[in-house]
């Protein structure tokens, strides 16, 4: 308990870290992961097959790899930077790495509601003389939002656990390596390992609670 | 670009042909549909009369043949083909109103995204039209909290928003309890007596009768009669016609 007291401010720090990353990276997956689902529904083959190929090869990769990609790859081969400051360029890789993974997701969760709007609704829009795009962005992404807020919500929550991860790209300061760091100072110590658990679930829980809300209050009566 | 009101024809299908895989849905298919006229297609389920209707705004397209709308090919995609969609009104079986909108945004949606006509003259235009088909009072309401009858007025609604040259009824009725079928026909009948060019797929005979000015029997994929209401309903001249009527008039 001790431990845990004396390294909280680190901790604390850290997980803020965890935060950030999350905060950033819940918006760009969101924005992407829509940009994505309306190329994989798109009546274009080419923007279909770009999408499709993006999202079954980036969602089955293991997020570790993305990362150390983004860092090894983007970063140190290629030379994409962010930040003459290390530390300030690889937070930069990790939002990068995490959110082009994360928007996968989002992107499948979101063709899945695209499912349940019935078909008239898309021809209807049509018929009004909306675009394809049009008609996606005003009548059929908004009804297939509201069908998959809860799996959305479960989608952020593995976003928000998944920062803890970052140091495969190379970000080392973020809670779980302050942990880590500690440990190799004091040893185990099961309070800190706690502390942190509770505090992902201080984030994660009403995520999770806020979402079925949401999700109950914004169903589209048919 | 024509007038209204002058006498060419509104849209001409020659020789529309049209498979699903191996059923041949449309058989060479010729029409033409007069400004102002009301044409009333029926026919057996199956009989293409829904595809027909479809096709006129490209909701299907076709394999062989050409449909003009005033005049022109229908285009093919992209941003003429939402043109020509925006001045040919579709009604159909199941409504589609829009789910996540209210009443009136359903009617104001058209001009103001496609038409780029303001809110405020869009709303406006969009009540007179909802009192017009007699739901002013629910223009706050969503589709959901309607009953099937007022949602297919809501939808005619919709289609009158965007002041079409036309408007295709593909069985507006079909999906109604019976009760709420008559002021689904009062609302199409004052459209009628108004002048509108109307195509309608429907089942209901007093509509076809009181309102059309010509009938057209579609039966596997063929159009097999085309006739003035009284003559089709009262001596239809084919037999395949004779034999759909006496099924469906002895009750």
């Amino acid at each position: 308990m001790n431990d845990l007291i004396k390294y909280a401010p680190d901790l604390l720090a850290g997980f803020l870290k965890n935060v950030q990353i999350s905060l950033v990276c819940a918006v760009l997956s969101m924005i992407l992961g829509t940009l994505l689902v309306a190329m994989r529904v798109s009546p274009t083959p080419v923007l279909r097959a770009v999408g499709t190929g993006y999202v079954n090869v980036v969602r089955n990769t293991p997020l570790t790899l993305v990362l150390a990609f983004a860092a090894l790859g983007l970063s140190d081969t290629l030379g994409v930077s962010f930040s003459q400051e290390p530390s300030t360029n690889s937070f930069w890789l990790v939002v990068l790495g995490l959110s082009l993974y994360t928007a996968t997701f989002v992107c499948e969760a979101l063709r899945s509601g695209i499912n349940t709007v019935p078909m008239g609704q898309a021809e209807a829009a049509r018929a009004i003389g909306l675009t394809f795009f049009q008609s996606l962005r005003m009548i059929i992404l908004p009804q297939a939002f509201r069908a998959v807020i809860a799996p959305l919500g479960s989608v952020m929550i593995a976003m928000i656990k998944n920062t803890t991860v970052a140091i495969a790209a190379g970000y080392l300061a973020e809670s779980a390596f302050v942990m880590k760091d500690t440990f190799d100072d004091t040893g185990v110590s099961i309070p800190i390992f706690i502390g942190i658990v509770i505090a992902f679930m201080i984030v994660t829980l009403p995520i999770g609670f806020f979402t079925g809300w949401l999700a109950n209050r914004l169903a589209v009566a048919r | 670009m024509t007038e209204n009101g002058d006498s060419t024809p509104l849209v001409v299908l020659e020789g529309v042909n049209k498979h699903f895989g191996s059923l041949h849905v449309l058989r060479d298919i010729n029409l033409t549909i007069s400004r102002g006229e009301v044409l009333v297609v029926i026919g057996p389920s199956g009989g293409g009369k829904s595809t027909l209707c479809r096709a006129i705004n490209r909701l299907e397209t076709i394999d062989g043949g050409t449909i003009l709308f005033d005049g022109k090919p229908l285009p093919e995609e992209g941003k003429a083909l939402a043109g020509l969609r925006s001045e040919v009104g579709m009604v159909f079986q199941s409504f589609n109103l829009f789910a996540h909108k209210t009443i009136l945004e359903n009617v104001t949606l058209g001009p103001t995204k496609v038409r780029g006509v303001p809110k405020a003259q869009a709303e406006q235009r969009g009540m007179e039209l909802l009192e017009r088909v007699g739901i002013g009072a629910q223009a706050s309401k969503y589709p959901a909290q309607l009953s099937g009858g007022q949602q297919q007025r809501v939808a005619i609604a919709r289609a009158l928003a965007m002041d079409p040259k036309m408007i295709l009824f593909d069985e507006p009725t079909s999906a109604l309890d019976p009760e709420m079928v008559q002021e689904v026909l009062d609302v199409m009948i004052g459209l009628a007596r108004d002048g509108m060019t109307m195509m309608v797929v429907t089942h209901e005979m007093g509509f076809a009768r009181r309102a059309a000015n010509r009938v057209v029997f579609m039966a596997e994929g063929q159009i097999v009669e085309e006739n003035t209401p009284d003559e089709f309903f009262t001596n239809a001249r084919t037999d395949r016609a004779k034999d759909f009527l006496s099924k469906i008039l002895t009750h």
